[in-house]
């Protein structure tokens, strides 16, 4: 039997930490080769460790939401198996750097501490899941029930321990002793009591990348309507011809104006790498696209949108924000822009002040369309009207530049055939 | 016009209204109960109690009866006469007694008891025609109790020879002849009852078989016993109404048609809720079909207006209007009562009798049944009757007893174990571990739970 560790291989260029996302496996558990054992996380991307042995378990290196150093330990596992060497960066850099920390070789055990003495984080077993099937009514003897009512607990929400899952009066003890979270039989009672949600994984580093920008950039924000009824026009007529293309939203025809814009806006189109006092201007747009899925935001990134067509647009942008929202976007795909549009769609507001993807310079917010009433010179005509609001970073954008950038989108949308002309 | 106000305003005085009003005037609400008969409604009346009464002194006849012949237990007598009007003026000092109770209870526990007949203003107001002239009584809230009556047949329709359960319970002298039309639990006590006493008795049935709520297996010792006490069954038959000269019932039977020779027909086809007559469909309440709908407190679409009991629908038992009474009294009190009962036992007073509690054999999917007879349990061969058997239906999974039945003499009285164990969630384990006493039928519950896991002892 030998003990040999996986090390958290290297995840992603220039990586050198992840964040564990998730365990796949326990102390104790029985694993196989290629089985995965943990996701973790990096930047933006979640990738699955795959355990390099058949074996047991015995020890695994922290809880969810800790850090770990690419190289160290993720998991021991007991084993017949020989140690392989292990793929990726993990494997090169030991070649480039003398091992930081020693790893337990198959012949030396790890130290004694290592394996029994640090506690398994057994997950806390959730209480609040209810064990029977949805419609059956909760199994409790006649005073649980009485006793739970007069509580304001809702037996379904109770987790039994008793035989066939019954709820005994020491689980509803343990509710009772736990913060009340409903108000009792009627009437508006004041609720007491606090949840602490660890911000974890996605959620912690969108608060991370929201601070450092928001923290080092001075946003300005520009605001603009468009009349957007020809676009819209135009839109419908492609969509009524498009036979097999996908359909066309809005959007693809913002990511074609923002391509067209940046031509006679290089600084528009730019990373400000703050620390080395750099500009870069890119010839390439890449488009952020701002995407809500259930983990939270992520920003996938439409690659070269100056050489697409608006039908390639937008099959790339449905393919990409199916890909973010199923959690399958692969690195590559959600890093790289150069520039971001952000859009809620029909929740669009009227004005919006968006946060810039740091180091990008220019953020353009989309927002909600609306049939207006304007006023053509001698009356009210209704027209489409969606709003646009632009931030910039006020350090190396300034406020002049970043009107006349917006007047320039505003134009190639009230004109859509100037985004499709060649000049 | 007199005039009063309450709190709680009862309309009916049996099982459910007055449980209800006993209880609301515990909780110390300002509560009246309406009730246009004598209090104790259908149960105390005209239903359970009377029938028992008369189900007991048939039994006691056929008992001695039975030792005028040649018998196992070397008893001899000479056969029994039965004085019936007797009988009955017995049966009705136990009503007595027992309605004259409630009345007692009621007032013990300070809610005023209102004779006479209420009709419904509105929601919140009652008009009483009593003796002493009308009275106004306005209420927070209204409590719809009125019960049920038997349902009549268009083609037989109750009077002269045709007679309901109530009058069957009246009886002044035991009719040689007695058709029953209906095989549900009433027709069959009753008609059972008759038989022992020395009526000759044919029961009619629509359906394949008798009870038909129930499976087969469970009503097959009523069957048989049925047949050994001469009463002729007739299933998969339609009465169609007396014959001309109404001295028999006509009736389709698989037999083809027959006209049955009947000095009484009783019609025992079910019961129909009270819902006319007192202003309740100028409420324009949630109707269930003919029933009053209601939720988990017994309220009704209107608010401040609940109904309980067989007005809200079935099964019609006394005790569930009990257990909605209560609810009732207490939700108005503002505790936070609601009606969550995992299951409502029902006892049928055949001979053998029935009770029943849970899910029956095949009702849930996966369930399994095990069946454990009393001709295997000491007590029942020295009582003379080792009919019948236990039968538990259980989740194989979680060992979680889903439904308790037994047929066999005098097993109603196992109806409240069998609740308990269900209201308590116990499993065959619980059931299993628990000593019961010897000897007992009860023995046989024991028996088998240890038999669905695999342990039977006796047998």
């Amino acid at each position: 039997m030998n003990i040999l560790s996986v090390k958290l291989p290297d995840v992603g260029e220039g990586v050198t930490e992840a964040e564990l996302a998730e365990w796949h496996v326990k102390v104790g558990d029985i694993v196989k080769e290629d089985d995965v054992i943990a996701a973790v996380m990096t930047d933006k991307a979640t990738v699955e460790i795959p355990s390099l042995y058949d074996g047991k378990i015995t020890w695994i290196a922290g809880e969810i939401g800790d850090i770990l150093a690419v190289g160290s330990d993720l998991v021991r596992i007991e084993t017949d198996a020989e140690a392989v060497a292990e793929p990726g960066a993990a494997s090169d850099q030991d070649e480039e750097t003398p091992e930081p920390e020693p790893t337990p070789t198959p012949d030396a055990p790890p130290p004694p501490a290592a394996s029994p003495a640090r506690p398994a984080p057994t997950p806390t077993p959730t209480r609040s899941a209810p064990p029977r099937a949805e419609g059956t009514p909760p199994l409790a003897s006649p005073s649980v029930r009485a006793r739970a009512r007069k509580g304001g607990i809702d037996l379904r929400q109770v987790h039994g321990s008793g035989p066939a899952g019954r709820i005994t009066q020491q689980d509803l003890d343990e509710v009772f002793a736990r913060p009340p979270q409903s108000a009792a039989h009627g009437g508006r009672v004041a609720r007491t009591g606090t949840e602490e949600i660890r911000v974890i994984g996605m959620r912690r580093k969108i608060a991370e990348r929201m601070a450092l920008a928001n923290a080092r950039i001075p946003h300005i924000t520009v605001v603009e309507e468009v009349d957007v009824t020809s676009l819209e026009e135009l839109r419908a007529s492609m969509n009524a011809g498009r036979g097999d293309k996908p359909k066309l939203t809005v959007l693809p025809f913002i990511a074609a104006a923002l391509s067209k814009a940046v031509v006679d806006h290089p600084e528009m189109n730019a990373h400000y790498m703050d620390d080395d006092g750099v500009v870069v201007r890119h010839a390439g747009v890449n488009i952020g696209m701002a995407t809500m899925t259930d983990a939270g935001l992520v920003v996938p990134v439409l690659r070269h949108v100056e050489s697409l067509g608006v039908f390639q647009t937008a099959a790339e942008i449905s393919r990409l924000s199916e890909a973010a929202r199923a959690g399958k976007a692969t690195r590559d795909e959600l890093t790289g822009s150069t520039i971001t549009i952000t859009s809620l769609g029909p929740l669009g507001a009227l004005a919006t002040t968006p946060i810039i993807n740091h180091p990008e310079v220019a953020i353009l917010g989309v927002n909600k369309m609306a049939t207006r009433p304007m006023w053509d010179g001698s009356q009210f005509v209704p027209r489409k009207m969606m709003n646009i609001s632009a931030s910039f970073d006020h350090r190396v954008i300034d406020g002049w530049d970043a009107a006349v950038f917006v007047q320039r989108i505003k134009t190639l949308l009230e004109t859509p055939a100037l985004i499709f002309m060649e000049e | 016009m007199k005039t009063e106000t309450c709190n709680l305003l009862i309309i009916g005085a049996g099982p459910g209204g007055y449980v209800c009003g006993i209880r609301a005037g515990q909780l110390g609400i300002d509560t009246v109960v309406v009730e246009r008969e004598n209090p104790g409604g259908t149960c105390l009346n005209v239903g359970c109690i009377p029938s028992k009464a008369l189900i007991h002194a048939a039994d006691e006849f056929a008992r001695v009866a039975h030792f005028t012949g040649d018998n196992d237990l070397g008893i001899a007598t000479a056969a029994p006469t039965v004085d019936m009007a007797k009988t009955v003026a017995w049966k009705d000092g136990i009503v007595k007694r027992l309605t004259g109770g409630v009345a007692g209870l009621l007032k013990k526990a300070g809610a005023r008891y209102v004779s006479g007949t209420a009709r419904i203003v509105d929601g919140k107001t009652v008009e009483v025609a009593t003796a002493d002239g009308p009275l106004r009584i306005h209420c927070e809230n209204l409590v719809i109790a009125t019960g049920s009556r038997p349902l009549e047949l268009p083609f037989l329709p109750f009077g002269g020879p045709v007679i309901s359960s109530t009058e069957a319970l009246d009886l002044q002298t035991v009719p040689q002849k007695l058709a029953v039309v209906g095989g549900g639990y009433i027709g069959l006590e009753i008609g059972t009852a008759l038989a022992k006493l020395g009526a000759t008795v044919t029961v009619v049935e629509a359906a394949e078989r008798i009870l038909p709520q129930y499976d087969a297996e469970l009503t097959k010792p009523v069957l048989n016993r049925l047949r050994a006490l001469g009463i002729t069954v007739h299933l998969s038959s339609k009465a169609r109404g007396l014959s001309e000269d109404g001295s028999a019932l006509r009736a389709e039977t698989q037999d083809g048609t027959l006209e049955i020779p009947s000095d009484k027909v009783l019609v025992t086809v079910g019961r129909s809720p009270v819902t006319d007559g007192f202003g309740l469909a100028d409420l324009g309440l949630t109707m269930q079909g003919p029933f009053v709908a209601i939720d988990d407190h017994c309220a009704t679409s209107m608010r401040g207006v609940h109904a309980i009991g067989d007005v809200t629908g079935g099964p019609m038992l006394a005790h569930r209007a009990m257990a909605q009474g209560a609810i009732v009294a207490e939700h108005v009190a503002g505790h936070p009562s609601v009606w969550d009962k995992r299951a409502v036992p029902a006892v049928c007073f055949t001979d053998p009798e029935i009770v029943t509690v849970g899910v029956l054999p095949g009702e849930v999917e996966g369930s399994k049944t095990a069946v454990f007879p009393f001709a295997a349990n000491g007590r029942a061969m020295t009582m003379e009757r080792d009919d019948g058997f236990v039968r538990i239906v259980h989740d194989p999974e979680t060992e979680l007893v889903l439904g308790l039945h037994a047929v066999g003499a005098g097993v109603s009285e196992l109806s409240g174990e069998f609740a308990l164990a269900i209201e308590m969630g116990a499993t065959l384990t619980d059931i299993a571990a628990t000593i019961h006493a010897h000897p007992t039928l009860s023995e046989t519950v024991q028996e088998t739970a240890l038999k669905s896991l695999g342990q039977a002892l006796h047998i």
